[in-house]
């Protein structure tokens, strides 16, 4: 149930803030390709949610603290290059995890199997454009290697336990820092060698404490719904 | 066709399944092969389209003109003898 | 016989040869002659319908962070999305005219070309989500599968695809109007307000009166306009009574009723002067709409020309034909393809 929670919310809160992309994106070829990115993932948030409970209950009445999704998932998009460094910490996370799930005989492991060819596409997705923007003009570089910066001290906390979640987290983090550290290679990045997690961000996002941008995000995502108790949509 | 900003141009061809040909789809931009491909599956596949896409640069592609249209390929409307309905068969032989 | 007949001659052969195709219902493609004013009244029609689809992701997008249940979200998600491609497959078949999608895209952010005005209406409720769907999806659906069989090929193939996956798009509207409607007296009000300003936008997306469009005559004469403003106007009202009495909503509308003689329902009158005002730039979003859209472009220029820098490092340019799967065989010129590339 917990496990169940912790990705159904990383996937919910991921959806959303790439939704947030919606008639912003760089050009619109890849508009279209977020919002599949999102659909995608909204689709994973669903079928995961419901293994819990009913799935607009849990994503719309539930307070802050009762949200089990990491912190890296609910940063703001910021410039494209840090949506894009966040889908390449997530993604890959996401492609290793459901590799694993969708070999092991857990309860996730029919959901892991579709899932982990959604998951292929995105980690690709981030890949290409890791790759474009770190080796593309100054701007770019500069711009990306700042988002990888950013965002490194959320990515500790992936490798933390999660109760229901077998998996071995140490060769997950391995393949994981393996996997990010040739794609930043190759885009002629650095791999930042400040910590991979903050006194606030070790585990406290499957905790429920959160940054302080999510509760703004939470607060337009629930507001219609919990404006109208008990109606139908 | 492009300056360094602008993206160029890709003609995409999708196969909707196997054993059907590679169909011409539409167009896009994209920075190079790779991201047409993957523009391509994003744009063009969506709803389960296709099998397997060819992208190909638009400035690759040569057409024939339309101001051609007699010479190239009026002479063929009258060689009947190519096709099989130009032959009399009596009737009731079979597997011809 | 001098040059200058000479040349006069071939016109009028062009000329009589394209009168010709477009009288047989035959398709004119790219790279066929045809009159200028042609050429420039489809770059027009085709550009400004393309701008439409990527200004119209606007005011849904503007509820995607608020769809009150997963469900709708992703049904949200999946339309404005839609969108979006559909800009883009209108955005490619205009480009077989020969104008190119970064000069559309300069022209509608510098108010050079137009999008449909229904777009410079505001989304205040979810319910406008709905009415969305239902009226404005509907209108445009009357206006487009006519140009289906429009006398451009590639603007035809492109209404085709676009009208296939648009049946959604109206069908999501009026079944989450339908929800509302039987919801709650608070959703019942709110379903109900949102027809209340969306219909009479809807109605004048049909253009103006036939005996005040600009360019109806030559456009029907072309056939890359198949029926008048006024006829798929009458024939979208029919259409609406009905459902509207299904969803247990009212027309805002007090002259709406019957006419039997006609066969037809007769309707009030439509404020024109409201219409002029919102093409004319005065509408309640037109200014945030571009805004926005400026915005979007311009933040991702430095994307752009990253992509572009990249692949010049990497090849130095498009290279050979790239292909998802192994190759099977038939070498590398498609067969049985059929390829416009632009003049």
């Amino acid at each position: 149930m917990t496990a169940a929670l912790a990705l159904g919310d990383d996937a919910l809160v991921l959806s959303h803030r790439l939704g947030e992309w919606a008639g912003h994106a760089p050009v619109l070829e890849e508009e279209v390709a977020l919002a599949n990115i999102a659909l995608d993932l909204l689709g994973q948030a669903r079928t995961l949610l419901s293994l819990v409970g009913d799935e607009d209950e849990l994503a719309y009445r539930r307070e802050e603290r009762a949200f089990r999704n990491l912190q890296l998932v609910e940063q703001p998009n910021g410039d494209f290059a840090h949506t894009i460094a966040r889908q390449l910490y997530f993604s890959t996370y996401q492609l290793l995890l459901y590799g694993q799930l969708a070999s092991g005989d857990s309860a996730f492991a029919a959901l892991a199997a579709k899932a982990v060819k959604e998951v292929a596409y995105h980690q690709d997705h981030a890949e290409q454009w890791t790759l474009r923007l770190g080796d593309g003009t100054t701007e770019s570089h500069e711009r990306m290697q700042r988002a990888c910066d950013a965002l490194w001290r959320f990515t500790g906390e992936m490798f933390h336990p999660v109760e229901g979640l077998d998996v071995d987290r140490e060769a997950l983090r391995s393949a994981w820092l393996e996997s990010v550290t040739g794609v930043l290679h190759r885009a002629t990045l650095t791999v930042p060698d400040t910590p991979d997690t903050g006194a606030w961000s070790a585990g406290a996002g499957r905790q429920g404490l959160h940054t302080e941008a999510f509760g703004r995000m939470l607060a337009e995502m629930q507001h219609l719904h919990r404006s109208h108790p008990g109606a139908s949509w | 066709m492009s300056s360094s900003k602008d993206w160029p141009l890709w003609e995409v061809f999708v196969r909707s399944r196997r054993g059907l040909s590679h169909t011409h789809a539409g167009s896009l931009h994209a920075p190079d092969a790779e991201m047409a491909l993957r523009h391509a599956r994003d744009l063009y596949t969506r709803r389960n389209e296709g099998v397997s896409i060819w992208v190909v640069p638009s400035t690759a592609v040569t057409a024939s003109s339309p101001d051609e249209k007699d010479p190239f390929f009026e002479p063929s409307a009258d060689k009947p003898y190519r096709h099989p309905t130009f032959y009399d068969i009596p009737e009731g032989v079979k597997h011809l | 016989m001098t040059a200058g007949t000479a040349e006069t001659a071939a016109a009028s052969t062009h000329q009589a040869r394209f009168d010709a195709s477009v009288a047989a219902d035959e398709r004119i493609e790219p790279r066929d002659w045809m009159p200028d004013d042609y050429r420039a009244s489809l770059i027009r029609q085709m550009a400004q319908h393309a701008h439409s689809e990527i200004i119209g992701m606007q005011p849904e997008a503007n509820w995607i962070t608020r769809a009150p249940s997963l469900r709708r979200k992703a049904i949200l998600m999946a339309k404005v999305q839609d969108e979006a491609g559909h800009g883009l497959y209108l955005y490619s078949a205009t480009e077989t005219l020969g104008a190119s999608r970064d000069e559309l895209l300069d022209k509608l952010h510098s108010g050079r070309q137009k999008y449909s005005s229904i777009f410079n209406y505001p989304t205040l409720s979810w319910a406008d989500v709905g009415a969305i769907g239902w009226l404005v999806d509907g209108a445009a659906i009357t206006n487009q599968v006519p140009l289906c069989r429009c006398s451009y090929g590639p603007y035809a193939r492109a209404m085709v695809r676009i009208c296939k996956e648009e049946s959604f798009h109206q069908r999501q509207g009026y079944e989450l109007l339908l929800a509302l409607s039987r919801g709650t007296p608070a959703q019942h009000e709110m379903a109900q307000d949102a027809v209340d300003r969306w219909w009479w936008p809807s109605l004048m997306m049909f253009g103006p009166p036939d005996d005040a469009s600009a360019h109806s005559a030559q456009s029907m004469a072309w056939k890359i306009k198949r029926h008048s403003n006024d006829e798929l106007r009458q024939r979208f009202v029919d259409i609406c009574v009905p459902q509207a009495e299904a969803l247990g909503l009212t027309l805002p509308d007090p002259d709406l009723r019957w006419n039997e003689e006609r066969g037809h329902h007769d309707f009030g009158a439509i404020d024109w002067d409201e219409f002029r005002q919102v093409l004319k730039g005065n509408g309640p979003c037109n200014e945030q709409r571009i805004r926005q859209r400026r915005r979007a472009h311009e933040e991702g220029s430095w994307v752009r020309e990253a992509a572009a820098a990249y692949a010049a490092k990497a090849s130095g340019g498009p290279g050979a034909p790239h292909e998802t799967a192994a190759p099977d065989g038939s070498g590398t010129v498609p067969d049985g393809a059929r390829v416009e590339a632009t003049a």
